[in-house]
């Protein structure tokens, strides 16, 4: 018995995709094994540490715990779609090495998203705030200090354009 | 960066950044994209013998490739694991099959693995599979091991792997004749590394020039590499092992090899296809490895002024199921107990212990955390007996900077004198009283107390043995390009090694950082390498690095010299160019001294025209001396006597719940030696990761075995990791630099070092705010409340007694 196929359509970081999926296939899989886009890490696969985190209409969401035909029709920004079109870092990219925010790299595509997102909500976060801001991602590397520091960081460099589309 | 200025000591960006910020960086589940996956059944018992493994029912999974069970196995594939680090006290050392025979012994042993074209597939198959068992009595936990009313393995008395004694003087003799005595029982916990990326493997045969070429999140690719090989009986040379960006590792992946690392290379071969395997979060809690746990028994003897006149310690470590590492973390905590104190007499006695769980090897901080929180409990306990205060206890058993080096007289973990190089211990003191105010407290505690808030100050010391050989090594080519080619075998997980090696040679070579390219962890770069574990990296390697970059440079400036018609003494290096020192003008670019130093026949390009057999040599002469090589590349090794000894001192100050005693951090702060700082900013992340871990481990991190053996927490979901909220809002750092005399640029290493007090420093100060001995770690709000509940009956039991 093979499994049966699903049509799917989505945007990713700006271009159109058709495919066919199992009904199984999490968005989080279709993303870094069907499309290639591996910057999105996966670090528990039951939705508590956000590393899989991606913008979904703007929103983060966990890739891990959205099914990939459940996306149809939405729009999905992903880590390799946060710098600008010609390379250049977003202002949060920039903020996390100027402050040292990343050391493994795994939990900070995760990171990069849900930062993007809250700072377009709340461009001039207080320290209370970005704490908040990253409260539901775990890293094990940086004690998030730096982190916390890179969020206030891109807020300042940002002027409010936190990138990503 | 000013031209000619120096690299080392700089806190600048990390090079590997902006790859890893774009979605660029490689992990191990990156890879393969094309390669099929394999799946494991694990163990559901802590403790079976296997009476049958019926895979029938998995045969028609759709795209199912291969099963492969222990009786598939043949050769040296079918033998136990390696007992990696031998030790002569070690009587009874078992490891686990690749595949288990006969027996499991921890929930989580891999018992088949299965290969299909996905892995969602391969868990289907892996799920039909059917093992019956007949179930053991597990042996869960260190009283129920050390009771040994059951056994882990049926032919270990006991469940004794190692009993071990080291001793210096009479330590029962001096405690009997001292002045004041006390004894102290204490526990620490499991926990585990728990990177945020788990393990994995991928595996590529290639049938027609039958080599394998495999890539691993370990933190060892030259200890895979051997491993493997001998495994498969393929010669060293037919086999590479390239470490992809690794997503964390803090100790667990220096194991080797995993089951996996020799399943996924083994399924390669025999099906002719890139094999995968990619951890999940349950796996990693279930099967990969822990640490911490042990009991300690502690006697000591001091005079009045709380001179250590003897010193007597008993504990028991949990090994887990299998003792694959050998005894170095019980070892650590026997020696590295100590910390920076000069105790008159000590004996220290340890039993190795098997239990129905996951295998316990080293987790940062590896067997110090639970040694430091001994040796600190200690001190505060005599603080609180001779009623002095708890720092000057500490600062009257220092050793002091001028008995360096200084012998304790014991062996440590590498074989070798446990020998203290360096350091301050006074000076690292002072600096953290000052940071915390260590002298105010008082009367801020006595503010607090009175409108009634319970806040506590706590304080640990601790000295850590970095930079343990044997060896590394390193190589430094400069390409035609001027370009700048950099490795060295061990590996990298996020501490920021392409930095600060570059740092290293910059500075060394005069080229710019952005012209240095570093490679680590790839055996076809560097094949001789051990690996990155106890803060040996920058010791290590920057110091082979560094040796290695000083002898091109020697190169450089010989052949330099013969272009330029100069001395060598007279050249210098700034900014990749080779010139006369105060000759401006006269000069050559390292590019083209590369292509000068390998004399060519053939011209391949413009450049390469310069060093032809018609425009260079001295006819009279061979092209390549007798003594030199061609190519402008320096390669050397660094093989240090002995260990380097980093210190540090932490303070924290907490503030308890009246009610539901929870713990809040008000400040956390530092004072560390690592020596030599290459990038200030990344020893500080170093700490703040280490710390957050410290944390980790006092107050929230422990596995929830059940009397069964089955982990309860074993999920993000309910093992208690740290988010922002758990962490102090700003760890406050400062730092003492004692070079090391052992290295060429005075390195200590600072990996662990933010992890070691954590224990130790929360029970300190927990205790100060409650006015009660903490003496078992972690402690939960619903421990503490129940201990205060047993002190409060216990007072009042006191007060009602004539
Ligand atoms: S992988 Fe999705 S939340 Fe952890
Ligand atoms: S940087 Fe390693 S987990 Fe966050």
């Amino acid at each position: 018995m093979t499994e049966q196929l699903h049509e799917v359509g989505l945007t990713v970081n700006g271009a159109a995709y058709q495919a066919e999926v199992p009904a199984r296939r999490l968005l989080s899989d279709f993303l870094r094994h069907d499309l290639r886009l591996t910057g999105t890490h996966v670090g528990c696969e039951h939705g508590v540490c956000g590393a899989c985190t991606v913008l979904v209409d703007g929103v983060p969401m966990r890739s891990c715990l959205l099914l990939a035909v459940s996306v149809q029709g939405q729009h999905v920004t992903t880590v390799e779609g946060l710098a600008a079109p010609d390379g250049t870092l977003s202002a949060v990219q920039r903020a996390f090495q100027e402050c040292h925010g990343l050391q493994c790299g795994f939990c900070t595509a995760g990171f990069l998203t849900t930062i993007t997102a809250g700072l377009r909500q709340n461009p001039e976060p207080t320290i209370e705030q970005a704490r908040e801001m990253i409260g539901g991602n775990l890293c094990r590397c940086t004690g998030y200090q730096n982190i916390v520091a890179a969020v206030l960081r891109a807020a300042e460099i940002g002027g409010g354009d936190a990138g990503g589309e | 960066m000013q031209v000619g200025s120096s690299y080392l000591g700089e806190p600048i960006a990390r090079v590997e950044d902006p790859r890893l910020l774009t979605g660029g960086g490689r992990y191990l589940d990156d890879l393969g994209q094309d390669a099929v996956e394999l799946a494991v059944l694990r163990s559901p018992h802590a403790h079976a013998r296997i009476l049958d493994i019926d895979v029938s029912g998995a045969i028609d999974v759709p795209g199912l490739l291969a099963i492969y069970t222990y009786d598939d196995l043949s050769g040296p594939l079918a033998e136990p694991l390696p007992l990696l680090i031998p030790h002569p006290s070690i009587s009874a050392g078992r490891t686990q099959y690749v595949l288990a025979k006969d027996e499991v012994n921890y929930v989580g042993e891999a018992i088949a693995v299965v290969v299909a074209e996905n892995r969602y597939l391969a868990e289907d198959a892996a799920e039909r599979i059917e093992v019956s068992y007949e179930l053991l009595p597990p042996v869960v936990g260190l009283v129920a091991a050390r009771e040994a009313q059951q056994l882990v393995h049926r032919d270990v008395e006991g469940n004794v792997a190692a009993h071990f004694v080291q001793q210096v003087g009479d330590a029962a003799a001096a405690i009997a004749a001292a002045p004041h005595r006390l004894s102290l029982e204490l526990s620490v916990e499991r926990s585990a590394s728990t990177p945020l990326e788990g393990r994995g493997v991928l595996a590529r045969w290639d049938t027609d020039s039958q080599r394998l070429r495999v890539w691993t999140s370990t933190q060892t690719a030259t200890g895979v590499r051997a491993a493997i090989a001998a495994r498969l009986g393929l010669d060293l040379g037919s086999v590479e092992v390239i470490t992809p960006d690794v997503g964390g590792g803090f100790g667990v992946k220096i194991v080797h090899p995993w089951p996996e690392e020799v399943l996924v290379p083994m399924a390669a071969r025999a099906l002719g296809r890139a094999v995968k395997f990619t951890e999940d979060r349950r796996e990693h809690f279930i099967s990969s490895a822990h640490e911490r746990a042990q009991l300690h028994e502690v006697e000591v003897g001091f005079d009045d002024e709380g001179h250590l006149l003897g010193l007597s310690v008993r504990f028991w470590h949990d090994n887990g199921a299998y003792l694959p590492y050998g005894l170095i973390v019980p070892i650590i905590t026997s020696t590295q107990l100590l910390g920076p104190y000069k105790p008159a007499a000590y004996r220290v006695e340890f039993e190795s212990l098997y239990t129905n769980t996951v295998i316990v090897t080293p987790y940062r901080g590896a067997g110090r955390p639970q040694g430091v929180f001994a040796m600190e409990r200690t001190m505060d306990a005599i603080a609180a007996e001779l009623g002095i205060d708890r720092a000057e206890v500490r600062a009257r058993n220092f050793i002091q900077p001028e008995e360096m080096p200084y012998d304790h007289g014991l062996i440590f973990q590498d074989g070798r004198p446990l020998v203290y190089d360096s350091g301050d211990f006074p000076a690292t003191l002072d600096k953290l009283k000052a940071l915390v105010g260590w002298d105010e407290w008082p009367a801020y505690q006595a503010q607090a107390r009175a409108s009634g808030r319970k806040v506590g100050l706590g304080l640990a010391c601790y000295v850590e043995g970095t930079g343990v050989g044997p060896y590394e090594g390193g190589h430094v080519q400069i390409e035609t390009t001027g370009k700048v080619k950099v490795s060295t075998g061990l590996t990298s997980q996020g501490q920021g090694h392409q930095t600060a090696f570059a740092q290293i040679v910059a500075d060394e070579l005069g080229v710019a950082i952005s012209d240095i390219e570093v490679v680590t962890g790839d055996t076809r770069r560097f094949p001789y390498a051990v690996g990155t574990f106890a803060s040996r990296a920058a010791v290590m390697s920057g110091s082979a690095i560094a040796l290695a970059a000083r002898a091109a440079r020697a190169k450089i400036l010989r052949v330099a010299a013969d272009a330029l018609e100069a001395a060598a003494e007279d050249l210098e290096i700034v900014d990749g160019m080779v010139r006369v020192k105060g000759a401006p003008g006269n000069e050559i670019a390292l590019g083209t001294v590369a292509v000068l130093s390998n004399p060519l026949r053939y011209a391949f390009d413009e450049a390469s025209k310069a060093a032809t057999q018609f425009a260079v040599g001295d006819p009279d002469l061979p092209p390549v001396a007798e003594d030199d090589e061609p190519g402008l590349e320096g390669k050397d090794y660094y093989s240090p006597l002995r260990s380097t000894f980093a210190n540090g001192m932490h303070a924290v100050i907490v503030e308890t719940d009246p009610d539901t005693a929870e713990v809040a951090i008000l400040r956390y702060c530092v004072v560390h030696d690592c020596g030599t700082l290459i990038n200030p900013r990344i020893v500080e992340g170093q700490i703040h990761g280490g710390v957050a871990q410290g944390v980790a481990g006092a107050l929230y991190e422990r596995m929830a075995y059940d009397e069964s053996g089955q982990l309860q927490n074993a999920s993000f979901m309910d093992f208690l990791m740290p988010y922002v909220s758990e962490v102090p809002e700003r760890i406050e750092i400062d730092h003492l630099e004692t070079r090391s005399p052992l290295n060429p640029l005075g390195i200590k290493g600072a990996g662990e070092a933010g992890v070691i007090p954590g224990a130790a420093v929360f029970a300190s100060a927990i205790s100060d705010a409650e006015g009660f001995q903490i003496t078992a770690m972690p402690i939960s709000p619903s421990e503490l409340f129940e201990l205060r509940r047993q002190h409060a009956a216990n007072a009042a039991q006191k007060g009602t007694q004539p």
